[in-house]
């Protein structure tokens, strides 16, 4: 076994990337940490920095070692830099260097539109976190707590990633960019998080499932292209990244899965066959699938968002300069420079959504986006295999990528999520049954009571099928702190 | 009709298709259509490595088949098929099947991971029988009797417990499993599922020609099943399911040399093995040699009977990490201070090697393994492959 795959923990910050030989970056860590665990510590309510939570830590970034669980309390959790292991003689995959040697270091001339990329990433990571902060409060279970707390606590290891990332290879400008990745705060008014998705609250259970499930899946389709990128340490940092990132995955599509297996399950009992009866379902302390399905349209929509301009020549740059590739670039057989290759994109004409082919460089934005939709609407397939199981007829559906854009060629346009353009008339008629109204998360937020004993669950959500780590149904997750 | 076979396959109601196990496995044995993540069973090895970077378990599923399920059909699974009856004429020492019962293989295999590998059982050992009985028709034994092994000052409450099988069939090998159905339901109305123990005794009784095992069980806090076992009566029943494994047995071979490794409970299989040699070869045979890990002499389960056995038979290194005033001290640190003999038992084709006990053991033995290794100009991952490829390698940790 090499130093590279086990993580060394000399030095107060883990890491398999030999930081106790690598003296300036540690002494830069070393002076960003207390930063960090203050941001940590003012987050989370004190009563859960203090439990004893069931978490898995990596220890090695080998398949054997990268998931070792144990009890551990938040504040004392090992943020390390862990980088997948080196592939040897690794070739950048994509643009006009394709073919050449990674890159060990940052070329010079790509020097600012990496840093950025980097920065982008790195500040949706502590991001989340912020929103989900006080999640912890009201989780339906102690498995769902300590899912959360899991997420929470990987989302801060990637922060870590990417300021390794600043520190190590840009100097100064890393160095202020590290710290303002702390400054930046969800939802503040003077230094607000980079993207807009990241500044809307968390307020509940179900937001929570869906941000997982559709935001984070953008957070994970632009990790696996930036995994493409030629410069070698951000690749290798995202790629061990990514097994993380499927966790957080697999919150979102059980957690929204569990929710709608438990309406479904209630509504059977009480003999309910139809989904739209929603009063008498509520009624019955459970989340109707009509509102299941307009939490689904926000959260999906506002994801879309998160891929920029459908034509984008930042884009098309990052590309060819080597720096982000496409989804799972390896797999595709083409000349990887996309010379002479053209795109299906959207566009408006006359108020009419029109495809047409645009060189496909400047469309890797919209490419990822369409790579994104085929891979949320999984996902969405297995909720309907449920819902099928259970006998209730009703399917949930991906609204047309047109409905509800902020950002894009159907930004503010007035689009059903059938795709139909409408008049403000016709839209504001619909709206209510599209979009969560205020009502709607007034309701919500009524099931939001704390259920924290070992293998109870509130009543609107399942229990999972299957433990963490394949622990028994009254497993403790969490030893809850009494004060 | 072939031979029974196990079979990995992934639960496709629980899979998330994250693909993280598809891009992990090394032999491409893993890949997805449209629906489903599936395992061809032509090229699983069982390494183990898609297991722990499952984010959601559905990759933790086994079956036993006559046929394997081809990769067509599992891509149009909806769900996992249930176990199908398979006639009980199993034959494990060939199949290498630990158990039939899928949730007993999953935990075994879980068990033997820190082998790196396929387990296979050494080439002299007895046959094993698993899946007797299992949790829908188990074995009713009776608590013949319940010992505290561990002094009251130590801080570990471990229990030597003997039941009698009375005149039902129960044959058991030494270094096989039990499992005991804790009475009660779970949260969620089900029976519980069965706590696998190792048998303490050999298989020709705790007492000779006595249908009875015992087990070593250490009470656990919160422990559904410990501390049921642990509570146990004289004259109470308790159901049993089993016997389960079939590659962590001993030689039958009276010259395989053992070199045994151990913490707490994990003590277990090495006495049934002790007492199988007493029994059965006495003076003429190649040795066993142990390295016993506990907090303080207190803790160590069968210390005072431990230290009556003639050094021929077993030599054993009693090792404390706890006690006052002295240096802790690791069944690796010791295992470092007799590199030499340890050296030259790795170098003898005949050594076979077990491993029993907590998991956090495992990284600390084998780095000891490596640097005695290295020593004698051998390299331990190439070392243990082969031993384990020949049955000389067996982990069971917890």
């Amino acid at each position: 076994m090499t130093d590279s795959i086990n993580v060394n923990y000399d030095t107060q910050i883990p890491n398999n990337v030999g930081l106790s030989s690598d003296k300036r970056v540690l002494k830069a860590l070393e002076k960003w940490h207390p930063g960090y665990i203050n941001w940590w510590n003012d987050l989370i309510p004190q009563k859960f920095q203090q439990s004893m939570i069931y978490l898995r830590t990596a220890v090695s970034v080998d398949p054997k070692g990268w998931a070792k669980f144990d009890y551990v309390k938040m504040p004392e959790y090992r943020w390390g830099i862990l980088l997948a292991p080196q592939v040897e003689d690794r070739r950048i995959p994509c643009g006009e260097h394709y073919g050449e040697p990674a890159w060990q270091e940052v070329p010079g001339e790509y020097r600012s539109l990496m840093r950025r990329l980097i920065v982008i990433q790195g500040d949706t990571e502590p991001a989340s976190v912020e929103q989900q902060r006080y999640l912890g409060l009201t989780a339906p279970s102690a498995y769902d707590m300590r899912n959360l707390f899991q997420v929470n606590v990987e989302e801060g290891r990637h922060l870590w990633a990417m300021v390794y990332l600043l520190q190590k290879y840009f100097g100064r400008d890393g160095r202020e960019e590290a710290n303002d990745l702390l400054r930046r705060s969800s939802g503040s008014e003077e230094a607000p998080r980079m993207l807009g998705a990241f500044n809307e609250e968390t307020p509940d259970w179900l937001s929570f499932f869906m941000f997982t499930y559709f935001t984070d899946r953008d957070g994970k389709m632009q990790l696996e292209a930036l995994a493409q990128s030629g410069f070698d340490p951000l690749s290798r940092s995202c790629r061990f990244m990514l097994t993380e990132e499927a966790h957080h995955m697999f919150v979102g599509e059980t957690g929204v899965g569990r929710t709608i297996q438990r309406t479904c399950e209630a509504m059977n009992a009480a003999g309910i066959t139809d989904p739209f009866d929603t009063d008498k379902i509520r009624d019955l302390g459970v989340i109707d699938l009509p509102l299941i399905q307009k939490k689904l349209n926000l959260h999906y929509t506002l994801s879309l968002d998160l891929f920029g301009q459908e034509v984008s020549t930042n884009a098309a740059n990052a590309y060819n300069a080597g720096i982000k590739g496409r989804y799972m670039e390896h797999k595709i057989d083409d000349d990887h420079q996309l010379t002479n290759d053209t795109y299906k994109v959207w566009d408006l004409v006359d108020g009419k959504m029109v495809h047409h082919e645009v060189p496909a460089l400047t469309a890797i934005n919209m490419r990822l986006r369409d790579d994104y939709i085929g891979d949320a609407a999984g996902g969405v397939g297995r909720w309907n295999k449920i819902i099928k199981k259970l006998g209730v007829e009703f399917e949930m559906s991906q609204p047309h990528e047109a409905f509800n854009r902020k950002i894009g060629v159907f930004a503010n346009k007035l689009f059903s999520p059938a795709g139909e353009l409408l008049s403000g008339a016709e839209y504001d008629a619909g709206v209510p049954g599209w979009l969560p109204t205020h009502e709607d998360g007034d309701f919500i937020q009524s099931l939001m009571k704390p259920c924290f004993g070992p293998g109870s669950y509130a009543g609107w959500i399942a229990p999972p099928k299957v433990g963490i780590n394949n622990q028994p149904g009254d497993f403790e997750y969490v030893k809850l702190y009494e004060a | 009709m072939g031979k029974p076979l196990k079979q990995h396959l992934i639960d496709p109601e629980i899979c998330i298709r994250c693909y993280t196990c598809e891009n992990t496995c090394t032999l491409e044995a893993i890949e997805h259509d449209d629906e489903n993540v599936v395992v061809d069973s032509s090229k699983c090895n069982f390494c183990m490595d898609c297991i722990p970077v499952c984010p959601t378990g559905s990759i933790d599923e086994w079956r036993i088949v006559a046929e394997p399920y081809s990769l067509g059909a599992q891509f149009g699974w909806d769900e996992l098929p249930e176990q199908e009856e398979i006639a009980a004429e199993v034959d494990e020492a060939e199949t290498g099947l630990e158990a039939i019962d899928e949730a007993m293989t999953a935990l075994l295999a879980e068990a033997h991971k820190g082998a790196g590998g396929k387990a296979r059982a050494p080439a002299s050992a007895s046959r094993p029988t698993v899946n007797m009985y299992t949790p829908g028709r188990p074995a009713e034994a009776t608590v013949q009797g319940n010992y505290r092994l561990t002094d009251k000052a130590g801080d570990h409450d471990v229990r030597h417990i003997i039941l009698n099988l009375g005149k039902l069939p129960f044959p058991v090998l030494e270094g096989q499993s039990v499992g005991v159905i804790p009475p009660g339901t779970r949260a969620d109305g089900n029976s519980h599922l069965p706590r696998l123990y190792s048998v303490s005794s050999p298989r020709d009784g705790e007492r000779p020609n006595f249908n009875n095992l015992s087990l070593t069980v250490k009470r656990e806090k919160r422990g559904v099943c410990s501390n049921y076992v642990c509570d146990l009566k004289p004259g109470e029943k308790v159901k049993l399911t089993g016997p389960f494994g079939s590659t962590f047995l001993l030689p039958e071979d009276p010259q395989a040399r053992l070199l045994m490794v151990c913490t707490g409970t994990g003590s277990a299989p090495f006495r049934a093995f002790t007492m199988r040699r007493q029994r059965s070869t006495g003076a003429n045979q190649g040795g066993m040699t142990m390295f016993f890990g506990a907090r303080s002499p207190e803790n160590l389960p069968y210390f005072g009977p431990l230290g009556k056995l003639p050094p021929e038979l077993l030599r054993t290194h009693m090792v404390f990490s706890r006690i006052p005033g002295a240096p802790k001290e690791y069944v690796q640190d010791r295992i470092m201070v007799e590199r030499d003999a340890v050296a030259e038992l790795l170098a003898d084709p005949a050594t076979h090697i077990y491993i029993c006990g907590l998991r956090g053991m495992e990284e600390g033995v084998e780095m000891a393994f490596t640097n005695i290794s290295e020593g004698i100009g051998t390299q331990w991952l190439a070392l243990r492959d082969t031993m384990r490829e020949e049955g000389r390698y067996h982990v069971e940790t917890y």
